[in-house]
C-alpha cells in the first residue's frame, strides 16, 4: 500500500492551503465513518488525509443572528447534548441522531454526511427544510451557500478544489414554527433510509400555514425540495385534505431506485405516507411553539 | 514517509507507539500494543466489537485512525477491572450468563459502562437503543440487557 500522508492543521487557513496544494486524492477527515469504511474497502486511496478536528471554530456551536452557527466537525453526540438547538430545531437534531449507532454518533458530522453525498443521507433533508446554509472556505475566499446546492449526484459535491465546509448556519425558528424528520427503514435502528422526509412549517395566529419546506431523501439521486408538496400545505390549516395533497405531491416527485430495501412502487407510496406523518409532527410542534 | 510517533493515554497510563496513517486505532491496540481485548468483527462500524472510548466518547476503534489517538485519553476493556476486582458489569455478565462465545462481550461491556456513566438509571428501551450498535450472534440479547438493568438497579440501591 502507498504511504498516506497525514496532517492535523490548527486553523482553517492551514487546512485550505493543504487542500489546495494537495493532489486529487487529498481527503478531509471529519468523523471518518464514511472515509475509513471506503479506505478499508479500497474504494479510495488517499495521498493525504487532513484531520479537521484540531480546528476550534469547526468544533463549536455558537448563537448567531437569533440562530446558531454549528461547526462542520461537531459530532452527532455533541449536537444532541445542546439543549438550545434541540428545542428550537428538534427535527434537525433527530435527523442527525438517526445516523448509525451510539458509536457512530460519537464521530459522525453534518459536513461528512453532506459531503459524502449519499442520496439517503439522513441529516440532509432536515437541514434543507430548516433553510440551513454552509460557510465554505477555499483558496479564493469564503462563501455562504444553501445546503441543497452541495450534493450534485451520488458521491459528488459542488465544492471546488481546495474548498471545505467550515460551519453551518441554522436560522432562528419562527414563532409558531415547527420541524420534523422521519425515515422509513426495514429495521428499527442501524439501517439506510428507504425514504426520508424533512418538513419545516410555520403557522399564523389562526393556525393557517404561511410557509413550508418539504424535502425528500433517498428517492432520487440527491435530496429533493418539493415545492408542490409545500404548496399543498400553505394557506390551509393542514387538515386532512391538505395532508392528502401533500402525500400525493410527495409521491409524484419520487424518482427512486429499485433495490433490496424497497421497490420503486414501494418507495413512491411510502414517501407519501412518511410525508404525512412528518407533517403531523411538525404541525404539533408549530402549534406548541 | 516515516511512521507517526503518537503519544497518548490508554487506561490512565501514558503510552507511545509508532504507526502508519492507514492503521486504525484497533490495529494499533491489537497488533502494536498487544491489547487484544478489543475485537474485530466487521472493520466497518457495524458490529461494535471494537468499542472503546476516546476522551470519554464511545466509538468504534476500527473507524478511528491510530494517529488520531495523539493527545487523547483512551479506555479499553483491559482497563475495566480494578486489578483482580471485576467491574460490576463484568461480574453480572458472568453471574447471569450474558455471554457465550464472548467475541461481542468486550465491546458490549465498554458500551454499557459508557451508558451507565451518562445515564445511571436507563429504561430497557434506552439500553436497547444505546447498545443497538453492538451485535451479538449468541445470546439473543435478553441476558445482556437484563444484566445491564440489574447493575443499574444495584447502583441505585447502593
Ligand atoms: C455503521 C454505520 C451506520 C451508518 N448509518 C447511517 C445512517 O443511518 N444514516 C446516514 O445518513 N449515514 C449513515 N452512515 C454514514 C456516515 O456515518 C454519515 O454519512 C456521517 O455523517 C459521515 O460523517 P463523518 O464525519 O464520519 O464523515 P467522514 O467519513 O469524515 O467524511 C465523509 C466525506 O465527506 C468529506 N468531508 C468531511 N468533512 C468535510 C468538510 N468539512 N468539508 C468538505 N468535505 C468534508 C470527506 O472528505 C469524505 O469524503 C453510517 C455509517 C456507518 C459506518
Ligand atoms: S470491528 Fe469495529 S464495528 Fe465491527
Ligand atoms: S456472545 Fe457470542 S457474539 Fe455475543
Amino acid at each position: 500500500m502507498n504511504t498516506i500522508q497525514f496532517e492535523k492543521p490548527g486553523t482553517v487557513d492551514e487546512a485550505v492551503a493543504l487542500l489546495a496544494n494537495g493532489d486529487a486524492n487529498t481527503r478531509v477527515l471529519a468523523g471518518g465513518t464514511d472515509l475509513l469504511v471506503q479506505l478499508r474497502a479500497g474504494m479510495v486511496t488517499p495521498s493525504l488525509i487532513i484531520d479537521i478536528k484540531g480546528i476550534d471554530e469547526m468544533r463549536t456551536v455558537t448563537e448567531e443572528n437569533g440562530g446558531f452557527r454549528i461547526g462542520g466537525a461537531v459530532s452527532g453526540a455533541e449536537l444532541n447534548e445542546n439543549d438550545a438547538v434541540k428545542s428550537a430545531w428538534p427535527g434537525v437534531v433527530e435527523a442527525f441522531d438517526l445516523i448509525g449507532s451510539t458509536q457512530i454518533q460519537g464521530r459522525c458530522t453534518l459536513a461528512g454526511n453532506l459531503c459524502n453525498a449519499s442520496p439517503a443521507a439522513d441529516s440532509v433533508p432536515a437541514m434543507i427544510a430548516a433553510g440551513m446554509t454552509c460557510k465554505i472556505v477555499g483558496p479564493n475566499g469564503t462563501r455562504e451557500a444553501p445546503v441543497e446546492s452541495i450534493a450534485i449526484s451520488p458521491g459528488k459535491t459542488s465544492l471546488t478544489k481546495g474548498e471545505m465546509i467550515v460551519s453551518f448556519f441554522l436560522p432562528g425558528q419562527n414563532a409558531n414554527g415547527g420541524d420534523a424528520y422521519l425515515r422509513f427503514i426495514p429495521r428499527t435502528e442501524m439501517d439506510i433510509a428507504v425514504v426520508g422526509v424533512g418538513i419545516n412549517l410555520t403557522l399564523d395566529d389562526n393556525g393557517v400555514c404561511t410557509a413550508a419546506r418539504v424535502v425528500l431523501g433517498a428517492v432520487a439521486p440527491t435530496a429533493l425540495v418539493v415545492a408542490d408538496a409545500a404548496n399543498a400545505l400553505i394557506g390551509t390549516k393542514v387538515d386532512d385534505a391538505a395532508m392528502e395533497k401533500l402525500a400525493a405531491a410527495a409521491s409524484a416527485a419520487c424518482n427512486p431506485i429499485d433495490d433490496k430495501r424497497g421497490t420503486i412502487e414501494f418507495r413512491t407510496k411510502v414517501a407519501g405516507v412518511i410525508a404525512r406523518r412528518t407533517a403531523a409532527i411538525a404541525l404539533d410542534r408549530a402549534r406548541s411553539n | 514517509m516515516a511512521k507517526h510517533h503518537v503519544t497518548t493515554t490508554i487506561n490512565g497510563e501514558p503510552v507511545e507507539f509508532l504507526c502508519e496513517t492507514q492503521q486504525t486505532l484497533l490495529d494499533v491496540l491489537r497488533d502494536e500494543l498487544g491489547l487484544t481485548g478489543s475485537k474485530e468483527g466487521c472493520a466497518s462500524g457495524d458490529c461494535g466489537a471494537c468499542s472503546v472510548t476516546v476522551d470519554g466518547r464511545l466509538v468504534c476503534s476500527c473507524l478511528v485512525l491510530g494517529v488520531e489517538a495523539e493527545g487523547q485519553s483512551i479506555e479499553t476493556i483491559e482497563g475495566m477491572a480494578d486489578g483482580e476486582k471485576l467491574h460490576p458489569l463484568q461480574q453480572r455478565f458472568l453471574e447471569e450468563a450474558a455471554l457465550q462465545c464472548g467475541i461481542c462481550t468486550p465491546g458490549v461491556l465498554i458500551a454499557a459502562k459508557s451508558l451507565l456513566e451518562k445515564n445511571p438509571d436507563p429504561t430497557e428501551t434506552e439500553v436497547r437503543y444505546w447498545l443497538a450498535g453492538n451485535l451479538c450472534r449468541c445470546t439473543g440479547y435478553d441476558k445482556i440487557i437484563s444484566s445491564v438493568l440489574d447493575v443499574a438497579a444495584d447502583m441505585k440501591s447502593a
